[in-house]
């Protein structure tokens, strides 16, 4: 029943990463890229990570997508047959095919230990025990990191005197 | 922390991860949009994201290293793509484009 579930979120995942890759429409690129993400929380859940998966429906699901659709419309030309991709995608796709398959090889020929079927189920509150004492440090770090770079954005989208 | 036997392999959820990545890479080396290839840089973190909690998971859960770092990634990449769009958008005024390829001023 896992092993369905598993295939299923997979396929989910790639074919939503496929469309955010491929399809010739910028705004169903981004709708596809929220199935994939979504996808991806599933993945976690599997992996019984239940945190993870509700900081990227959260993260993801709400405000990545929200900017990246912001910003598509914001950047419209209003040519709507406009070429998305450039004149070396099949050199594009030559790279990511090698790419796949040195992954694939080197996952086939790494000698796995072999008790990897048992999985540790982390649960939610030993999570937040490591990230507000082991890793606390880093994890304000992070929140500077934020603020920072939110500051930042403002500024540089902000409009300067004199412009429309 | 109780652990418990999985009908899935390691290997599979590694495997996903590599083939999201490649997809992700894809994307950066074919779209000329810069809101496009921010979106397969997503796809990118993400793959990796996956690949770290499942050894997480799998492998090393005592200090929750990989699931720690897959809540740095997201964090990280927040940041990331809302700078990347204030960019895009300063840009796209300055230069009415978005696509990457036309902003060639430092080409030779």
């Amino acid at each position: 029943m896992t092993q369905v579930f598993f295939y299923l979120i997979s396929a989910i995942v790639i074919a939503g990463a496929l469309g955010v890759v491929l399809v010739r429409n910028v705004v169903y690129a981004a709708l596809l890229l929220i199935m994939s993400l979504m996808g991806v929380a599933g993945i976690y859940i599997l992996l019984s990570v239940e945190f993870l998966a509700l900081v990227q429906i959260l993260v993801y699901g709400g405000a990545v997508t929200v900017l990246v659709l912001f910003a598509l419309m914001l950047t419209r030309t209003g040519e709507l047959k406009e070429k998305l991709d450039g004149e070396q995608k099949p050199l594009a796709a030559v790279a990511a095919l090698a790419l796949l398959g040195a992954f694939l090889a080197m996952i086939r020929q790494t000698a796995w230990p072999r008790d990897l079927n048992q999985l540790t189920v982390v649960p939610f509150t030993d999570i937040g025990d490591a990230l507000f004492s082991r890793w606390a440090v880093p994890f304000e770090i992070a929140s500077g990191v934020l603020l920072v770079a939110l500051i930042g954005a403002v500024v540089i989208a902000m409009q300067e005197e004199g412009e429309r | 922390m109780e652990t418990v036997s999985s009908s899935i392999p390691l290997e599979n959820f590694i495997v996903l991860s590599s083939m999201l990545f490649s997809i992700g890479v894809y994307g950066v080396l074919a779209r000329r949009n810069a809101v496009l290839i921010l979106m397969s840089v997503e796809l990118m973190l993400n793959a990796v994201s996956i690949n770290m909690v499942a050894f997480a998971v799998y492998t090393a859960p005592s200090l929750f290293v990989g699931i720690i770092f897959a809540i740095f990634v997201i964090t990280i990449a927040a940041a990331e793509v809302g700078l990347a769009l204030a960019i895009v958008l300063r840009v796209f005024k300055n230069r009415g484009t978005a696509n990457v390829d036309e902003i060639d001023t430092l080409k030779w």
